[in-house]
Order: C-alpha cells, then structure tokens, then sequence
C-alpha cells in the first residue's frame, strides 16, 4: 500500500472543500472562488498523476489493485464499509477527470466573466468536480451511488443555472427526473446485489461482490423467470446507466441540457458525467460478463448493452443529422459516441469501451468549448444557420473545431477519434452472436461523420450570415446583453463581425486539440498500450499488427465510411454557398423524414402523452382524492370532536350545571327549612327542649335497665 | 302514711301542668306562673326526699328548698321586671310576637 | 293523713290546672296562690313547717303578688281579647304529656321509691334550721343575701320609667 492508495481520499476531497469554502465566500469574490476550484483541481491533478505512476508501476507487479476499506456505521450485526480503490481503470480515469476538469475550469473563467453569478458557478463545478473523482476512485457501490446521486444534483444544479429561464428550469427538471428514473433500477439492483451477494465492496480479499466467490454464488442462482441472478442485478444496474448516459430510452434528457453554459456541457454533458454510465459498466464488468455455469457465449447483460448501444448510436445520430442548434447537434452527437462506447463494452470489453471514452472525452470537450468559443464570439447566437464563413473571423478555433471533428469523424491516422472507433468496430466484427451491431456503427459513423461536416459548413464556410436569422436562441449572459442574441436586442446595434476569443478561452481548445492527436497514438493495435494498461498486461510495439488481415479490413471500412460521410457532406452542403432563408436541402427532398428527424422521432411528444400525462392525470387524481376523501376523513373526525365537544357543553350545562345548582338550592331549601326552628319563640325552644329532656331520661333508664 | 310515691306523683302533676302551661299560653306573665309551678313541684319533691330519707336530721332538703323559695322569690321579681320592661317597649306581653332573634 | 293529702292534692292540682288555662290573668294569679296554699298544706303534712310557713310567707305573700301587680301594669284588668293559646299549643301539650309519662313512669317503677313507705318520725325544730343555716350552709346564706340585693336593684333598673332622664352620676 503506497503513499498514492493511502491518500486516494485526497482526490475528491480537495475539490469538495473548494466548493465549501466558496458557497460561503461573498458573489464578488470572483478570484477566490475561481482561484480555489483551480487550484484544488490542480492539486487533484498532482495526485492523480501521482496515482497514475503508482498504479503505473504496480501495472506488471501483481499488485495491480490496492485496495483501502473502512467502515462507516453499523448496521445490525455487520458494518457498512466504504472504501477506495486503485487500479489502472482508477488511475486513467483520475487523470483524464482532473485534466479536462482542468482546462475547462480555465477556460470557465473567460466564459463566464460577465456572469454575475460567477461565484456561485465555481462553487458548483468543484462539488461536481469532487462527486465525479469519488465516484471514480469508489470501491463500494453505495459509495459509487453516494457519488453518483450528487453529480446528478450538480448537473441539474448546473443545467438550471440561469434558472429565471424557464427553459432551463425545464430542463434542470427533465433532467433530475429522467435519471430518476434510471437510478431507480439501479438503486434496486443494488438492493438486489446487496441481499444476494452479502456486500457491496467491489474487492475485498475476494469477499467481493467482483470477485469470485459471490459472483459465483450470484451466477449460479436463478430468479423466477429463468434468468440468472447476476443478469437481472446486471440490467438493473444498466439501467442506471442508460439514464445518466442519455442511452435509448432515457435520453430526453442530453439535448435539453445544453441549456446549461457551454462549459457545462463540454465538461458534464459531454467528458465526464456521462461517461459515469460507461464507466459503471466499465467497473462492474465482471458482474455483466458472468454466465451461468455450462453457458458459453457473451452473457445476456453484455448482448443487451451492446444492442441498446448500437440502436442508440443510430437513433441519436439520425436525429442529429437534422438539428440547426450548434450545442444540440454536438448533444446529439454525444449520444450517439455514448451507445458506441456501450457497444464497445457489450462486444469488446474494458479496455475497448473506456479507450473510446477517453479519446471522446478529449475530442468532445474540445468541440463543445469550441462551440462555446463560435457562441460566444457571434454575440450569444447558436443557429447554425444564422452563423457562417467564421473560418476567416476566427481562425483559432476554427483549426481545433476542425481536429475535433476530423477525430469525431474518424478519420485515419492522425485523429484518436479513429483508433478508439476502429478497435470497436473490431470487436463488432468479431462478435459472435450477431454482425449487426457491426453494421448499425459502420452507418452511425458514416452519419457522424455526415452531421459533423454539415455543422462544419455552415459554421465555418460559406458566407457571414450573422445579421440575418428567422430563429431565437437560448443562451444567455444574464449582465451583457439579457438574454437575446444581439440581432434581436433592439438597443445594440448590430455588430459588423464575430470576434475571435480571448486567449484564456483559447489555450485550453489548444491544449485539448494537442491531446486528441497524441492520445490516439497510445491505442493503436500496434501498441495499444492503454487497453493493456487497463487490462494489467504489458504493451508491446508490434507494428505488424497493423498488417494483420482482420484489423486492416476494418480499418479500411471505417476510413472508406468516414470519407464517404464527408464526402457527401461537402457535396450537400460545401459545394454551394449556403442561404439561411431555403430550407435545408435535405428537407427539400425528404420533407417527411427531415421532419421526423428534426422532431427527435416524437419522443418527447410520445412521453409527453404518456408517461407525463399519467403522471398528470396520477396527481389531478391524487388532488381530487386529497380534497375530497382526505379531507372528508378530516372534516368527519372534526365534525365528530366537535359534536363530541358539544354533547360534553350540553352534559356540562344541563346535566352537571344543573345538578350542581339543584344540589345547592336543595342545601340552601334546606338550611331554610330547618333555619324555621329558629324562629326567636322562647316557648318553642323549651317545648324542643323539655322533648330532648325526656327522650335522654328515658334513654338512660333504658340503658340503665338493659345493663 | 302516704308513700313516698304519692308526693311524687303529685309533684309530677304539678311539673307538667306547669311545663304545658309554659309552653302553651301566649302572656309572658302565665309563662312566668308556669315555671313558677316547675320550681315549687321541685320543692316539693325535695321535701318529699328528704322525709322519706334515711337522715332527716342532717336538714339538707330543708335548707335546699328554703334556699330555692329565695331564690325563687328573687327569680320572679327580676322576670317580672323583664316583663314590665318589655311592655313598655313592644306594647305587648305576647311571647308569640317576642321572636326578633328569629334566626 | 291518706284522706287530708287526696284533698290537699286534689285542690292543689286543680288550682294549677285552673292557673293554667283561666282566661283572665288576675283569675290565673289568684289561682296560683290557691296552688301555693296547697303546696304549703303539703309541706306541712311532710314535717317541714317552716318550709310551710316560709312558703306562705314568701310565694303567697310576695310573688303571687308580685305577679298580680306585674299583671295590672302590663295589660290588666279586662278579660284577654286575643287568643291566649299559642299557635303551637298541641305540641306543647304533648311534649308536656311526654315529661308526665316518663317521670310518672319512672316514679311507679322504681324499686327505691316504692321502698320508702313509712317516713321516720322526726320533727325539725326551727333552731336546728337555724344552726345548720349559719354553721353549715353560711355561705350560701350570705350569698343568697347579695344574690336578692343585686335582683332587687335589678329589678328596679329593669322596671324604670324610660320617659324620666336619667341623672347622671355626678349629682349624687
């Protein structure tokens, strides 16, 4: 046990007390708040990498997992213990979290210096910041979940951050509620896991619920309806992921966050939070990998989360295709890469689906703090339509967009983005259960690559479209301009041009576009050392690999699929010069379908009727049971302690007043009647007397005489 | 010889037409006479013991009854004084109408 | 002496009954001194003549009397108009029945009474009496003395005339 596992604690806890200490510091102390995050993040950061070498050089020494359990509070005869963790997939993630985590708190500060709530926004990204690492470092899956609830509320702490909107109130709401409905299942699955297996440490001295002994025993058993117990707890707790990684059904949720500041959405909605999903799946892979004994073949859990992958890589892709928001097209996008890093974990394993995660991490910050960059410098525009030509006003960020989508692509060699989808479509290829989810990438990739030279062109090529526009959008910097974009603010005057962004915004798209190039270079089949380092195997460099007849034929599939998705971009869109007053050319052919697509499917309708009007109509009932059965209940017993307070007035009044009063005149009658022997007549009192007189003789001769 | 009973039976008479009479007659002055007739009964069975007692010598009924008629005499005058006094006020000597310690 | 004590008894008992119901208040008066007289004679019968004397003397002498004058001064001399009876004279009479019945009871059925038939034969002379008043009983003679001053003073202060002012002290 190493000074890095003794102290994992650090890592989220610096954070934690950066966001205590500001949501005590004053609105205006800007400097302090940033200042604080930035530094704790930076600190984390230290550790991390600190950590990263640790686990690092444990990688080949057998010792690939430490371990740290503690107990927290007693509970009946056992204790519930927390604990942490460090393994490499501990170590990796750490380390991508704190860096993007990093630059994008800088470049938060460039975005959000008009914001007067700038205080209150860092106070929120470091207790994000600290939820995301302590889910990441968790060795037990309630500490997992702690974690995992707060970055839910600080996600929809951050989506509704500028809650006098209501549209971001909406969806700050939609948002909580959506992955309710997600942690639900999971929160059953651990309940479940709980009873079956007797702990929820993932490793213990094998007593862990990963390690053989309970996952044996959770095989082995079966449930009701035939299926294995550690299917259900598996699906349940893919449940969890599919509403924080926005997969098919849940998630309504992604594009409506990007309400929220772009800094949010690059760092929660695009690097890490939702890669919390993946990386749950990622952590208890050997629970959805298990099959019951004498099964062989991939375990149902897997094929599940492989095909609800696939279909969600596609769904959100199409969908994208046919968006006009700058944010919502990259929302869409980040759906889509999130059901490919699903398919990577159903078909491939670990080290497939985090490789994708980690380059998707890099390459999505970078396109979303690029977006924010175009935003920002069109005055708070987001149509894309009403953008354009911006390559010549912001050159900048027009490079790195243009890395960041090039890896999104997938285009070979250079881009990470390529590597990481290649390895999937490998183990897509190879999987033996079925080729479609194989099929379904392929043409998810070809439609990625699609959208994103769409959005390029009418972004970054083709003429300045700024003044014009027929549309409103939604982001606002509640000081500079209240809320509209400057064309419709009726006291600005138009600007003549978009503006390049300050260098603090630019430094770390940057630094991020450097990355994705590089990182792509660590997972390349001829030396995928990241996969090994996740697995715990040694990397070696074989560049023969590369030769090697299955990974060449797919790797030319996916270079042929993302230049032919450019390709047909460029042709739609590039060639001719675009006009924001024709529809798109898309809708001009295919009306109906762009309609659909640009409706999301009716999802939103479809729940809207449905689950929404249940629950509509659940409370209207609820409302009309409360006033009128409730209440009824309520006003009887009061009705009833108001008869019974009556009949005790009456009893009191008529029955006691009265007998009291009767009993009191009868004593007054009384002392009346017998108050008439004295009646100041000497004669009478001598005849009482004289009686008395004779009546004692005659008792005392009686007496005499008896004894 | 008459018993000794016989005086006191007629002592008896003589109490209790006395007492009837004090406890029936209206005038103040015959209540006074009434109990006038109560005290010479008394005497007069004082007497009766003490001669029919086994020590007539000792005198003691005697002296008892000569003290009584004293007494008896001096009982009267200031009862009847009483009386007088309150004819003068209530202009009656009713007994009946006497009653203001009426309670 | 059987014959003479039914006689005496007789009138004596008579006259108390007549003090008692007569309606004119002299009539009663008188009839009380004819009670006395009896009770005098009875007195005599038993030995004690000077009690006899005494009696004559001081009842018939000085309070029948006395209550004679008491009459004439409060209402007197007409018959009385009003009911003489009280309200409640049943009461009394019946009360005064009770008293007659137990005293009479207890006199007839007490052993020691009907004992004593015969009375020892002894006549006390008045120097005896005498003797024993100022030997034995002076006491008591000497404060019956103070007891018939302070009635008679009493009695004077008592019976006064309201209407003549009362002197003050000082002019004695």
């Amino acid at each position: 046990m190493d000074f890095a596992a003794k102290n994992l604690w650090l890592i989220p806890l610096l954070p934690l007390v950066a966001a205590g200490v500001t949501s005590l510091a004053k609105r205006a102390r800007r400097r302090l708040a940033a200042g604080l995050a930035i530094g704790a993040m930076l600190a984390s950061l230290g550790l991390s990498l600190i950590a990263f070498g640790s686990a690092m050089s444990h990688a080949t020494s057998g010792l690939t997992r430490q371990v740290v359990n503690f107990r927290w509070f007693q509970l009946g005869d056992g204790w519930v213990r927390l604990g942490w963790v460090l393994d490499p997939l501990t170590a990796i993630m750490l380390v991508m979290v704190c860096f993007v985590g990093l630059l994008i708190f800088i470049y938060s500060t460039g975005y959000m210096a008009h914001d007067e709530n700038f205080t209150r926004f860092f106070c929120f990204l470091s207790l994000f910041a600290s939820a995301m690492l302590g889910l990441i470092i968790a060795n037990s899956l309630l500490l997992f979940f702690i974690c995992w609830e707060i970055v839910g509320l600080t996600s929809y702490l951050l989506i509704g951050f500028w809650f006098h909107k209501p549209a971001a109130a909406a969806a700050a709401k939609k948002a909580f509620i959506t992955t309710r409905i997600g942690d639900l299942a999971f929160l059953l699955g651990i309940v479940w896991l709980y009873a079956q297996g007797g702990t929820l440490l993932f490793y213990d001295n094998g007593q862990g619920c990963l390690e053989q002994p309970v996952l044996g025993g959770l095989a082995s058993k079966v449930t009701a309806g035939g299926m294995a117990v550690s299917t259900g707890i598996g699906l349940l707790i893919f449940c969890g992921a599919v509403g924080k990684s926005g997969q098919l059904p849940l998630h309504v949720w992604l594009p409506d966050a990007m309400e929220g500041p772009t800094p949010v959405s690059a760092l929660i909605h695009a690097a890490t939070m939702v890669a919390a999903g993946v990386f749950l799946v990622a952590r208890v892979y050997p629970l959805m990998a298990l099959t019951p004994p004498g099964v062989h073949g991939p375990s149902t859990a897997l094929t599940v989360i492989a095909w609800v992958g696939a279909l969600t890589a596609v769904f959100a892709a199409s969908i994208a295709v046919a968006q006009t928001d700058i944010k919502r097209i990259l929302a869409y996008s980040t759906v889509s890469q999130l059901g490919f890093m699903m398919v990577g974990l159903g078909v491939g394993g670990v080290a497939v689906g985090m490789f994708h995660l980690l380059t998707h991490a890099f390459f999505k910050a970078l396109l979303f703090l690029g977006a924010g960059s175009v935003i920002h410098g069109c005055h708070e525009e987001q149509d894309v339509r009403c953008m354009g030509g911006l390559r010549k006003f912001m050159p900048v960020t027009f490079a790195t967009y243009a890395i960041g989508m090039m890896a999104l692509s997938g285009v070979p060699v250079f881009f990470s983005g390529f590597w990481s989808k290649d390895e999937i479509l490998h183990a897509a290829r190879s999987w033996e259960l079925s080729h479609w989810p194989f099929y379904l990438s392929l043409f998810g990739a070809l439609l990625t690559a699609f959208y994103m030279t769409r959005q390029m062109c009418f972004v970054f090529f083709g003429s300045c479209r700024l003044a014009l526009g027929k549309t409103t959008s939604s982001e606002q910097h509640s000081v500079a301009h209240a809320g509209q974009p400057a064309r419709e603010h009726p006291h600005v005057e138009l600007p003549a041009e978009p503006h390049e962004s300050p260098g603090r915004m630019l430094a770390p798209l940057m630094i991020l576009a450097c990355f994705t190039v590089i990182l792509g270079f660590f997972g390349t089949p001829a030396w995928p050392w990241i996969q090994h380092f996740i697995e715990g195997e040694p990397a070696r460099l074989d560049l023969s690999l590369l030769r090697d007849a299955s990974i060449a034929s797919v790797m030319l599939t996916s270079t042929i699929v993302a230049l032919a998705g450019i390709g047909l971009g460029y042709w739609l869109y590039g060639r001719r010069p675009l006009d924001s007053q024709q529809p798109d050319v898309l809708e001009r052919w295919w009306p109906n379908l762009f309609t659909l697509l640009r409706r999301k499917y009716y999802i939103d309708e479809v729940y809207e009727y449905t689950f929404v009007g249940l629950n509509a109509w659940w409370s209207r009932a609820c409302v009309w049971l409360d006033k009128w059965v409730w209440e009824a209940v309520v006003q009887l017993v009061a009705a009833l302690v108001v008869g019974l307070a009556w009949v005790d007035r009456v009893l009191d009044e008529q029955v006691v007043n009265r007998g009291f009063d009767e009993s009191c005149r009868g004593i007054s009658r009384g002392g009346t009647l017998i108050s008439r022997s004295q009646n100041g007549r000497v004669q009478s009192y001598l005849r009482a007397l004289c009686l008395a007189a004779a009546l004692l003789v005659l008792l005392l001769i009686w007496g005499c005489r008896s004894s | 010889m008459i018993p000794l009973a016989g005086y006191l039976l007629v002592s008896a008479i003589l109490f209790s037409i006395g007492l009837a009479g004090a406890v029936t007659r209206r005038n103040a002055i015959i209540v006074l006479i009434g109990i006038e007739l109560m005290l010479n009964a008394a005497n007069l069975n004082f007497i009766a013991f003490w001669r029919f007692s086994p020590n007539p010598e000792a005198l003691s009924g005697v002296v008892f009854v000569l003290f009584s008629i004293a007494i008896a005499a001096a009982e009267a005058a200031v009862g009847l004084a009483l009386i007088i006094s309150i004819y003068r006020h209530r202009k009656t000597t009713d007994v009946e109408q006497m009653d203001s310690l009426k309670g | 002496m059987t014959l003479s004590f039914a006689i005496i008894g007789a009138v004596t008992i008579a006259s108390a009954i007549a003090a008692m119901t007569l309606r004119h208040l002299v009539h009663c008066a008188l009839s009380l001194a004819i009670t006395f007289a009896g009770l005098a004679a009875l007195y005599l019968q038993l030995q004690a003549q000077f009690v006899g004397f005494a009696q004559l003397l001081v009842y018939v002498g000085a309070v029948a009397i006395l209550i004679v004058f008491a009459i004439l001064l409060t209402r007197g001399s007409g018959p009385e108009t009003q009911p003489i009876y009280s309200s409640r004279w049943l009461a009394g009479v019946v009360v005064a029945v009770i008293v007659m019945a137990v005293l009479g009871g207890t006199i007839l059925s007490s052993k020691t009474v009907s004992a004593h038939v015969e009375a020892a034969a002894f006549e006390p002379s008045v120097r005896r009496i005498g003797d024993q008043l100022m030997t034995r009983y002076v006491l008591p003679l000497e404060v019956l003395g103070l007891l018939l001053t302070a009635a008679t003073i009493g009695a004077v202060i008592l019976a006064i005339q309201e209407n003549r002012p009362a002197k003050p002290g000082g002019h004695q």
